[in-house]
């Protein structure tokens, strides 16, 4: 008999990924390549004002028009839809995917058209005339809270949607009691105290690829199909059958090729509600697109949280407490898990390090400007950028190195797991080795010796180092509303290969590539005799979906436990034609044998031939090799790590220019390190992003200002150095892959990194601190009157 | 409406279309070339991006009708089935691509990249792709998939 190849082992490998053929050659197919017989499409007449109240909407024209199927005011879709769902526990006042009666952002859905293509539909939405009785709009956020210039939601004064939620040392677990004694006295015997405001700004996700949803109401069989580009097809269908009313085995809700998500994907949204209502109420196919310039107002922003940061310290660096008073501007509404993305912020407030006592606490307001939810670090980057800058400017007052600074104070690898002041168990860490692994990378005295090398010639140059530590693998069923798990399902077929459903649903993680992997190893079969299936209800039964960097710490654990299920029922079936015993067997090389003796084995797939079609069937199996797991983990992962960044301003321009990025991730264990290194990438890009150029900017109308790409900068190939990473690897105890998890982490470190840099190069000019964007006008005036930047006051 | 006809792909396909129609549209929606993408509505991003009469164009910026008489190439037809551009192959080796979205585009901008500069530097490659963006990569294994390109040509 033929000696059957021998298989490398994958797992750890950088595999080249599977999904890359189709979409190379342009053969994906995106919601917006879908086209079905009869198939009408949707634009949606938004809101021009901010505020107001809609004093009378005339449809006549657009209805009047050649191949308009159909048109609906908000009060029209509101007799046969309900109000939007949330997914937080938090109050919430009621929200209508097409306002009824009032809009409270620009960009608000005031009506719908239906038409047989999109420009007919445009033209429609144009025809539409809408008169508004406008309302002062609320855009400073400080001011809303006073509840002026007026208030958005009648039933939430001062427009306080969460009032001063108080959290860390001396608070119950239920909030109920809060004991300040701890961190007075934290304060009271401090040597030192760093006080900063800092604002953490509004971000637009911008993934490439907009949103778009079609939805099929068949009505001969009383279900629907939905395709969205989604992250989490499986909350999708759960709301969709909610609020149709058909009921979870009537909807399937597909996430095909998705052009990008980074949180604002994770949001069920009002236009996905409307289409589905829409394809019901007329029994036909509807499509709505995105434009780009809709996404800017009708898709979440991320970030826009305000925070007062206080820390306290001894001379010699020990920190003694730290005190963060957070609000976050969250838009209009209440979306999916808004109220819930500046819990995150407070739950790592704790960073790094050996912080006694600390307080937070958390007030969330709303304004007449689009609402905020999840993006790409959601809470945890806006959390290690005020601790990490407070840190910077700790180091600076106290003149430390700012990684010596990081290494008085570190959570010690013996401390592991720790509890920490904000109630979160930190499961494993060793802070000091990522540091010190960053610091060799970026020949950090050498580099200082650059940078003061530079000064003597009159450049300003910078350095900035910061460390991050992340919640990912969410996370247990007791944090999310939807449940915390995930759930695989493993099927042999009878030729031998390898089906497997995720409910992770990627948009561009590569899963399939990493799982098909992990399945590989586990069989001891080839990576082609493999399929990794996802994003399809219909196919995949159960799933929570992509977010909070779970994909694999969670995903893929269900996984590895639902083959090893299969594994055991398989080697029963071996075992029997073998005549061995089932413990004795080895899966490898497309072989099942018996250890040590591979030339006696059999074939993988002749033994699922024989599972199919058993006879004998052996004593006590049931014919058959698919099985299912969810995995549930015992906690969080935290994942860590260090960026350092160098910087160069230019004198005369002010324009910064990032000359360094150094970073040193620690995700655990690695499936696949090339797609580690792409995950980091785009994560320091948009931190890099966010540091430099990017910010949402709304005048006092509330009309935003940032409406395109024109004006909204998202980073170009030109703005960055070549990226240097490095990794170090400390396993994870919560999931048996000892995997952490990585989306995110290039967003954390990355803010607190630059902007230390460059108040490092600007130093000479008494500044302590300025907030992100770093626009180079901003720069040029810190170095014309030595003024301080926006937020430089101390 | 109007007449149009042209070579795409290396076939002569005709249309009637609304002047007003993109060629983006006509190419996606008329001929169910789907691998064209578009990206936003302001000419910033690139997704859009062919080849038309040999050049990279976005063609969310040209009319069907602009393109009469032209020659377009699409991702789909720049290289025949089952082969695959050294631009393509690049992509993949070097894992240039995440969601794919804007990975039709970034190739056929780096097309007309390499012919008119076959050696280009990474600074070259950077600022010639600067009409493209990637919201996924951080762009330096796109940076990387076009230096493999290159090296191969």
């Amino acid at each position: 008999m033929a000696v059957a190849p021998v298989l490398p082992k994958l797992v750890g490998q950088r595999t080249k990924r599977r999904e890359d053929p189709r979409l190379i050659r342009g053969r994906g197919t995106y919601v917006d390549d879908i086209a079905l017989i009869g198939m009408q499409h949707i634009v949606f007449k938004r809101s021009d004002v901010a505020h107001g109240r809609i004093r009378s909407i005339d449809t006549s024209a657009a209805k009047a028009m050649d191949g308009v199927e159909a048109v609906f005011t908000g009060a029209e879709i509101a007799e046969f839809l309900g109000p939007m769902p949330i997914g937080t526990p938090f109050p919430s006042p009621e929200h209508r995917a097409v306002a009824v009666d009032t809009v409270r952002f620009a960009g608000e859905p005031v009506a719908v058209v239906v038409a047989a293509d999109r420009y007919i539909a445009r033209d429609a939405a144009d025809a539409i005339v809408v008169t508004y009785d406008t309302l002062p709009a609320v855009v400073d956020l400080e001011l809303a809270m006073t509840g002026k210039p007026t208030v958005i939601h009648p039933a939430f004064p001062n427009n306080l949607a969460i009032a001063l939620v108080p959290s860390g040392t001396g608070v119950s677990a239920d909030g109920s009691t809060v004991d300040d004694s701890a961190v007075d006295a934290a304060f009271a015997k401090a040597e030192v105290v760093i006080s900063q405001r800092m604002m953490n700004q509004r971000l637009a996700p911008s993934a490439m690829e907009p949103r778009g949803v079609v939805a099929h109401f068949e009505p001969g069989k009383e279900s629907m199909t939905i395709w969205s580009s989604t992250q989490n097809p499986h909350i999708l269908r759960s709301f969709i059958a909610a609020l149709t009313g058909l009921g979870q085995d009537r909807v399937r809700a597909i996430a095909p090729e998705v052009g990008g998500g980074f949180g604002a994907k994770i949001n069920i949204y009002g236009e996905e509600y409307v289409t589905a209502a829409i394809s019901k109420r007329l029994g036909i196919p509807v499509k709505w697109t995105e434009d780009r310039s809709e996404a800017f107002v009708a898709t979440t922003h991320g970030r826009d949280i305000l925070g007062y940061v206080d820390l306290a310290a001894k001379r010699d660096g020990t920190v003694l407490g730290l005190k963060i008073r957070l609000i976050a501007d969250i838009g209009a509404y209440n979306m999916l898990l808004t109220a819930a993305i500046p819990t995150l912020t407070m739950m790592m407030a704790n960073a790094t390090y050996n912080i006694p006592a600390i307080r937070t606490t958390l007030t969330e307001v709303f304004t007449n400007k689009t609402p905020t939810d999840a993006y790409r670090g959601a809470g945890r980057p806006e959390a290690t950028y005020f601790v990490e800058r407070a840190m910077d400017m700790l180091a600076r007052e106290l003149k430390m190195d700012p990684a010596e600074l990081r290494r008085k104070n570190f959570i010690k690898p013996s401390q592991f797991p720790f509890a920490t002041q904000m109630g979160a168990i930190y499961d494993s860490g060793d802070y000091e080795k990522a540091l010190d692994l960053a610091l060799k990378n970026a020949k950090w005295d050498q580099l200082k010796a650059e940078r003061d090398a530079a000064r003597a010639q009159g450049r300003l140059v910078g350095l900035g180092l910061s460390m991050y530590v992340e919640v990912c693998g969410i996370g247990p069923s007791a944090a999310l509303p939807t449940g915390g798990w995930e759930h695989s399902q493993v099927t042999i077929e009878r030729d031998g290969r390898i089906s497997a459903t995720t409910g992770a649903s990627p948009h561009g993680q590569g899963n399939e590539t990493t799982f098909a992997q992990m399945l590989a190893d586990q069989f001891g079969v080839p990576m082609d005799d493999i399929t990794i299936l996802h994003g399809d209800t219909g196919v995949v039964k159960q799933g929570i979906g992509t977010f909070g960097s779970r994909s694999q710490a969670v995903g893929g654990a269900a996984l590895q436990m639902a083959g090893a299920k299969v594994k055991t029922k398989m080697a029963k079936f071996a075992a029997a034609l073998l005549e061995a015993h089932e413990d004795d067997l080895v899966f490898e090389n497309g072989m099942i044998s018996v250890k040590g003796s591979p030339a006696s084995g059999k074939s993988f797939a002749s033994v699922a031939a024989y599972a199919y079609v058993p006879v004998p069937l052996p004593p006590g199996l049931e014919p058959g090799l698919s099985d299912e797991a969810f995995f549930e983990p015992s906690n969080n992962t935290y994942p860590f790590g260090c960026h350092i960044s160098m910087m160069e301003i230019d004198r005369q321009t002010g324009e910064p220019t990032l000359l360094r990025m150094v970073a040193v991730d620690d995700a655990g264990n690695l499936i696949n390190p090339l797609i580690v290194e792409g995950q980091i990438h785009g994560g320091l890009a948009q931190g890099i992003g966010q540091a430099m150029i990017e910010e949402v900017v709304y005048n006092e109308d509330g009309q935003l200002m940032t409406g395109s790409f024109m004006d909204y900068a998202i980073p170009r190939a030109i703005d960055f150095p070549r990226f240097e990473l490095d990794a170090t690897v400390t396993p994870t105890p919560v999931n048996p892959l000892g995997a952490k998890g990585v989306g995110e982490a290039g967003t954390l470190g990355s803010t607190p990194s630059i902007v230390a840099a460059a108040v490092d190069a600007l130093s000479g000019f008494g500044v302590k601190h300025i907030d992100m964007m770093l626009r180079p006008e901003k720069l040029w005036r810190i170095i014309q009157g030595g003024q301080q930047g926006q937020g430089g006051q101390s | 409406m109007a007449q149009i006809s042209m070579t795409v792909n290396g076939k002569v396909r005709k249309g009637n279309v609304d002047p007003r129609m993109l060629l983006v549209h006509f190419l996606r929606e008329q001929l169910r070339l789907t691998g064209t993408h578009i990206g936003c509505d302001t000419t910033q991003c690139g997704a859009c991006t062919v080849l038309v009469d040999g050049r990279s164009a976005k063609s969310c910026t040209i009319f069907a009708v602009q393109a009469d008489g032209s020659t377009v190439t699409t991702i789909e037809g720049l290289a025949p089935d089952g082969d695959l551009h050294p631009l393509q192959e690049g992509f993949w080796e070097e894992h240039g691509l995440q969601c794919g979205y804007c990975t039709p585009g970034m190739i056929m901008a780096a097309v007309t990249l390499l012919k008119d500069n076959p050696k280009p530097s990474e600074r070259e490659i950077r600022e010639g792709i600067s009409g493209n963006f990637c919201r996924c990569t951080g762009y330096q294994h796109i940076v990387n998939a076009i230096q493999y390109a290159a090296n191969k040509g």
